[in-house]
């Protein structure tokens, strides 16, 4: 388990008046401090950790936020901010002395412009609340993770989340305009908005992904698009997940970026198929969903060059979908993956490594070596299109020693993604849970490079602490330079 | 002429910038310096000239990715593209023309600073959307990398993307990595004749509202128009629709975005080879780039609040423009060397950004072409 920062004695001790000072800017029921009403926002969807807060605020305008967060700045407490809590890396996992910042009761659209193709929501809007307000006029907003029934724009602004469509339709940092934010010192600030580009750096671009590091977002304006006018899917099977690969790798290659590209391995469609009977081959090693959307004429000659593609592949089962029910048949398997894993097993851990695509049998080799050393078996879903890969470690929280040993599983996939030139994570955020992986992949310049970000930002450090930086460094420190004591004077270089 | 440091490598980059920092010098840093007169004139001790720092470094077409060193020429990158059928999707500019050089120099490092991104930026994003990774050394000296190689990270800050567009004030980029994308197979152009900014700009809303899958978007009023001679304009304003993909679905989405704009007025059409000849003259500003020094601004805002804004700096100072980006990109050439920076604020009137890109020496040194800062870009 990794650990979060000791909780500071002199805080805590001071709870009664840092609550009375809540109450008088977010009244009534807008804070929350008893233990009873306080143990829904205990810990988030990386269920392994819990704590409670020290205070739960539940604030309703920007303005409050603003109070809250100056409040917090001048007496030192620290403040974790919070949507729905469907963080899969513990992004909003509460602090024992921390103020807990729900922004669920931000949840109204405030503006839908289809002439200039935006949508200005609150934070605490859903995220598929904003394709439902617009989907009568056949918009919708891009980024669709599994959660979006539930998870909110503004968690996806903290973690930048992506989707199965984000190969063609990008991740949340590219169908972002805008956003207001409120800083650790109360101040709002504006970044972006229905214009494309700013003067002047592209804070949006830092903002976005921070996992709530930076400020509290109080409104996003994001980009919305005409669905294309049909999509339909390919369910194609392999005896080897080698074949799959080397599919995805031609369809690319040829020039096709489907919509959605997703594969699963033996386990993972064993577990789908058995729960929602999508109608997936039980006899093959890997299977691969492409997705194609667009107009009727271009799917369906793309649909024909990916099937002859899959087929030179070496493809054992190959179907088209010939009805929206069925395509969405065919994804009902996929998307419902970890939930069908959740049924096998008494508990899961998801993990979120990207690797270069072209080492995906190398991975699941190695993975499978893993598997047998660990004794925990894994099912692996992967968004083959972009190379993002969440393996899910199958094991029993009730017997001794084994979320420790699901843990150091994890850890070892993760290193291994890092090893073949990949990354630690692709869209479920570093928060607690990658944490003290950090330094497999960025050296300590390279960290303190990104602390210095944070500094600009939060000179306190309070908020978030104990999130995505392994050490806790005061910002005056880093000013300091660490390297190159010498005195050269720049010889070697030719000078004109 | 100040001194010249020519580092070899990244190596290099680190120790001059150390040394730099150590003795309290100011460093340009330039690539080819092809942008060089774009902005604030920099007044600075010593220019850090990046262009040995050259080379594609990798090329994986089907992982979609491509590393370079920072001072590799966009013409190299381009070519190597081509070669595998696949671009740089956000059709960085060329600033050569209208700044009155050599047109097909600059590097890719500089393209990324300073966020060049083209036309097809409505569809496709930005310079900055393309960004997967970054080696680079900061102002202290100190060599560093972010990002990586693979579309999908959140590991760590976004500081690949937030180096596009910040023109080398945040640190040095020594190597970039890239997303790249397949080229279309085929594209066209759907045009309207003869509307107005108001009624051109409701047509490009219409278009890119629909599902035809416009990838750019550009009005030309009458005057400009007739300056492109992919058009062979007949005398009236044009709008125009690019169309990019497979043919098939080229020629349904051109039926359609034709019956979509018939209300809107006379159309007519450019083939794929006219097409691409069109977009390149827009997304290089060749309507302005008349050999002259008069002052040229870019604004970026919300697209329906385009026509407003034009008329507004037409009536005030009498400037020739055209919309890129369906409306959200403006460009103006003042009627002479002088910015009239106020003029273009006041009409934009906070609802936008303005960014002078041509001006004489003198009008850059001037303080006022500059917008407020805020307190977060001193933080930073």
């Amino acid at each position: 388990m990794v650990a979060m920062p000791a909780p500071d004695r002199s805080v805590l001790d001071r709870r009664e008046s840092i609550v009375a000072a809540l109450r008088a800017i977010v009244p009534g029921e807008g804070v929350i401090a008893s233990d009873v009403a306080m143990r829904p926002y205990e810990s988030d969807g990386l269920t392994a950790y819990r704590q409670l807060p020290m205070v739960v605020v539940l604030p309703e305008t920007t303005a409050q936020v603003s109070q809250i967060l100056r409040y917090c700045y001048e007496n030192g407490i620290k403040v974790v901010p919070r949507g729905a809590g469907t963080s899969l890396s513990g992004g909003s996992l509460p602090l024992e002395d921390g103020v807990l910042l729900g922004m669920g009761k931000f949840n109204k659209i405030l503006d839908i412009d289809f002439p200039n193709r935006a949508v200005v929501a609150q934070p605490g809007v859903t995220n598929l609340g904003i394709t439902k307000a617009v989907e009568g006029q056949g918009f919708y907003y891009a980024p669709d993770p599994s959660s979006q029934i539930a998870c909110t724009i503004g968690g996806n602004v903290g973690e930048n989340s992506g989707g199965v469509h984000c190969l063609k339709y990008g991740l949340t940092t590219n169908n972002v305009l805008g956003v207001e934010m409120v800083l650790i010192t109360g101040e709002v600030v504006r970044f972006g908005g229905k214009h494309l580009d700013a003067e002047g750096y592209d804070f949006l671009s830092l903002i976005i992904g921070s996992e709530g590091l930076l400020g509290v977002v109080t409104e996003v304006t994001v980009r919305i698009l005409k669905k294309p006018e049909t999509a339909r899917a390919l369910l194609v099977g392999f005896p080897t997940s080698e074949a799959a690969g080397d599919c995805v790798a031609k369809i690319i290659g040829e020039g096709i970026i489907p919509g959605g590209m997703e594969m699963m391995d033996r386990p993972a469609i064993a577990a789908a198929e058995a729960f929602v009977n999508a109608g997936y081959p039980l006899d093959v090693e890997a299977l691969l969903i492409v997705e194609l959307d667009g107009p009727e004429a271009e799917c369906h000659h793309l649909m024909e060059r990916v099937s002859a593609i899959a087929k030179d592949c070496g493809a054992v089962t190959l179907r088209v979908s010939t009805s929206e029910e069925e395509r969405l048949k065919f994804w009902a398997g996929r998307k419902a993956a970890f939930p069908a894993v959740g049924r096998i097993s008494p508990d899961y851990y998801c993990m979120d490594g990207t690797i270069p695509r072209a080492k995906l049998p190398l991975v699941l080799s190695r993975m499978r070596e893993l598997s047998e050393k660990y004794g925990l078996l894994v099912a692996n879903v992967f968004h083959a299109g972009d190379g993002n890969l969440h393996p899910l470690i199958l094991y029993d929280a009730n017997k001794e020693g084994e979320l420790h040993r699901a843990e150091s599983f994890g850890n070892d996939i993760l290193r291994l993604c890092v090893e073949v030139g990949g990354v630690l994570t692709g869209e479920h955020g570093v928060g607690v849970e990658k944490r003290d992986l950090m330094p497999e992949m960025f050296n300590k310049i390279d960290l303190d490079q990104q602390l210095r970000v944070k500094c600009a930002f939060d000179d306190k450090g309070l908020l978030n602490p104990g999130k995505v930086f392994p050490e806790l460094h005061r910002c005056a420190e880093m000013g300091r330079m660490h390297v190159h004591g010498g005195k050269t004077a720049f010889p070697d270089l030719p000078r004109f | 002429m100040q001194d010249i440091l020519k580092p070899r490598d990244a190596n290099d980059v680190a120790e001059a910038i150390a040394s730099a920092n150590e003795s309290g010098k100011r460093l340009e840093v330039a690539g080819h310096g092809s942008k060089r007169e774009l902005g604030r004139a920099t007044q600075t001790d010593a220019t850090l000239e990046l262009s040995a720092i050259s080379g594609i470094t990798l090329y994986e077409p089907e992982e979609l990715v491509l590393s370079a060193r920072a001072a590799t020429p966009i013409a190299e990158i381009e070519k190597a593209l081509e070669a595998r059928k696949q671009e740089l999707s956000f059709e960085p500019m060329d600033y050569g023309p209208l700044l009155n050089k050599t047109p097909g120099a600059g590097t890719i490092g500089g393209a990324v600073a300073c966020g060049l991104s083209g036309p097809r930026r409505i569809k496709a994003g930005a310079a900055r959307d393309f960004m997967l990774g970054v080696n680079a050394v900061s102002g202290r000296g100190e060599q560093f990398k972010a990002g990586g190689r693979v579309v999908k990270n959140v590991t760590g800050y976004d500081l690949p993307r937030l180096f596009a567009g910040s023109w080398g004030t945040l640190a040095v980029m020594t190597d970039i990595t890239l997303k790249v994308l397949p080229r279309a197979e085929d594209c066209a152009t759907v045009l309207l004749f003869g509307a107005s900014d108001a009624r051109a700009n409701e047509a490009m809303a219409a278009a890119m509202g629909s599902s035809c899958e416009v990838s750019a978007a550009a009005h030309l009023p009458q005057a400009l128009a007739v300056s492109i001679e992919a058009l062979r304009a007949p005398g009236k304003s044009v709008t125009a629709l690019r169309l990019e993909g497979v043919p098939q679905s080229v020629a349904y989405r051109r039926t359609k975005l034709e019956e979509l704009l018939k209300p809107f007025g006379e159309l007519g059409a450019l083939d794929a080879g006219a097409s691409r000849a069109f977009w390149k003259s827009i997304r290089d500003v060749r309507p302005f780039a008349d050999g002259s020094e008069r002052a040229v601004w870019k604004l970026s805002t919300t697209p329906s609040l385009a026509p407003a804004i034009a008329a507004g700096i037409n009536a005030s100072v009498g400037a020739q423009y055209f919309y890129d980006w369906a409306g959200g990109l403006l460009w103006l050439e003042m009627p002479n060397e002088k910015p009239q920076a106020g003029a273009v604020r006041t009409a934009l009137a906070g609802r936008g950004h303005a960014t002078l890109i041509r001006a004489s020496a003198a009008a850059r040194a001037a303080a006022d072409i500059l917008p407020s800062q805020s307190r977060m870009t001193h933080s930073m």
